[in-house]
């Protein structure tokens, strides 16, 4: 079943946090997540892979690249899983 | 003249204590750090061996979430470790490019491996987590102390199994006496209380199997010794030249005088009963200290409390020592904190140093009833060094026919 884009940011701000220990309430769309909530690369990775394994979807390869705010992560999960 | 090379901080996380002083606090009033695995893993996998030296502090308690989550068990030891003994040192103000780094491990980020293939075992490949290569590699200790210190001289890991970390002390005599380094944070750690090494070295005979009494286990030189205790945790100690120290006004614990290593070549895992090998480190330390065999006041042995180890050892001894062997008193400090495996080293060279800071010898535990084949003068209670200048080694040797032997210098100044 489809998870609404409240259920996927939900989720999405749990395994940011756990990665990063930054306050779920820091953890918001608009926010880049290199600039605004310091994400380096293998941390980056490390999310994917983890949301990957909760919305039971996957990542294109280069699919990091893309992904510059929390909101583009939320976004790419609801259209992945459809 | 060549310059002295000197110790100017201590850092370490063990069985005993979570940091030097309440290690060394622990050593000296006779505790022992090995306990019962209280893990449901034991029963589980019917492992033959129930106990270990776990450490006494997790590192996760003075380490960082994120910290935690990026660094295997042996990284986060190392971290520890490293960090008391810089801040120990006085944070020492040198170009990062004269900093390096010889920090060791014998076996690696072995629950970072065994976890990510748990994990392969019941997914995908592509759920690996990113960051398994970097916690796995056994640089990887050696990696965090030098981001976390910024050292940008060289950071190298020396691999030796048990004698690993002391001849990592050893390379840093090289690096200082280049002159192309100012500081060096050697040292070594290990986290491989897992089940599946403790299978390994069980399976191989190596590891007591007092189960029922785990903190008697660990007995060097009893005649009743039958094996080594797996133990955990990291040790770390700074070092440079004299004048370089004197300059910046630190403290100086004792001098770094000398380091042997050689190799047996003679089987993978049985030390050469003659000890020759062994003896040729003891010596080359010995010999680079500027001083000879009855010189040598204090030995704190590799002593794991094995059959055949702790013989071999001794034979060793008695060919660098002859009859002033029995005038030295000798020191087994694993049978408080077991073995620390590539650790071990930098463990027991602390405890040499302290003890020739602070002027007394730290006791061998467990000890009840000798091994007449062994007849060493062991340190039993707590002994004080007598006045005068004193020089002292340690020994460390690893499967794969490793020696490498660290000689310290009480300090005069």
């Amino acid at each position: 079943m489809a998870h609404s884009n409240d259920e996927i940011l939900a989720g999405l701000v749990e395994i940011i946090n756990e990665e990063t220990s930054l306050p779920a309430e820091t953890i918001e769309l608009g926010k880049s997540l290199q600039d605004d909530l310091d994400i380096d690369s293998l941390s980056m990775l490390t999310i994917m892979t983890d949301a990957e394994k909760k919305f039971g979807m996957r990542f294109d390869d280069n699919a990091s690249s893309t992904l510059n705010t929390v909101g583009d992560v939320v976004e790419y999960i609801a259209k992945t899983q459809a | 003249m060549t310059s002295k090379i000197v110790v100017t901080g201590l850092g370490a996380t063990t069985p005993i204590g979570g940091d030097v002083a309440s290690t060394w606090a622990a050593l000296l009033a006779g505790e022992s750090g090995i306990s019962t695995l209280e893990f449901e893993w034991v029963a589980r996998h019917q492992l033959p061996v129930t106990f270990a030296g776990q450490a006494k502090v997790p590192a996760k308690d003075t380490l960082s979430h994120k910290e935690s989550k990026r660094l295997d068990p042996s990284s986060q030891f190392a971290l520890v470790a490293a960090r008391e003994a810089w801040a120990d040192a006085g944070a020492p103000d040198v170009a990062p490019e004269r900093i390096a780094v010889e920090f060791s491990t014998g076996i690696g980020g072995v629950w970072t491996l065994l976890d990510a293939y748990d994990s392969l075992n019941q997914g995908e490949a592509r759920h690996i987590s990113p960051m398994t290569v970097p916690m796995l590699m056994p640089n990887g200790p050696a990696a965090a102390i030098g981001m976390d210190i910024s050292a940008r001289g060289g950071i190298r890991t020396t691999v030796s199994a048990c004698a690993s970390s002391t001849e990592a002390i050893a390379n840093a005599i090289t690096r200082l006496r280049s002159g192309d380094i100012d500081v060096v944070v050697a040292g070594g750690c290990e986290a491989a209380i897992h089940p599946l090494p403790i299978a390994a070295f069980a399976s191989m005979h190596a590891l007591s199997r007092r189960n029922d009494d785990p903190t008697t286990a660990s007995r060097p030189y009893d005649i009743n010794r039958d094996g080594f205790v797996m133990g955990e945790g990291g040790a770390a100690i700074v070092l440079e030249l004299e004048e370089h120290a004197l300059a910046r006004g630190a403290k100086i614990y004792a001098e770094l005088a000398g380091g042997g290593v050689t190799s047996d070549a003679y089987h993978i895992t049985a030390p050469d009963p003659e000890g020759s090998g062994a003896a040729r480190a003891m010596l080359q330390a010995i010999e680079m200290a500027g001083a000879k065999p009855t010189d040598v006041m204090h030995i704190n042995a590799h002593a794991t409390s094995t059959a055949v180890g702790d013989i071999a050892e001794y034979n060793a001894m008695k060919k660098v020592f002859g009859d002033h062997l029995a005038n030295i008193p000798v020191t087994g400090t694993k049978s408080a904190t077991g073995h620390l495996l590539g650790g071990t080293g930098a463990i027991e060279a602390i405890f040499v140093i302290l003890a020739l800071h602070h002027r007394v010898l730290p006791p061998t535990i467990n000890l009840f009833d000798q091994d007449p084949a062994i007849p060493l003068d062991v340190v039993t209670k707590p002994r004080p060094i007598p006045a005068g200048p004193a020089l002292a080694i340690s020994n460390s040797f690893g499967f794969g026919g490793h020696n490498a032997v660290v000689a310290f210098r009480s300090y005069e100044g």
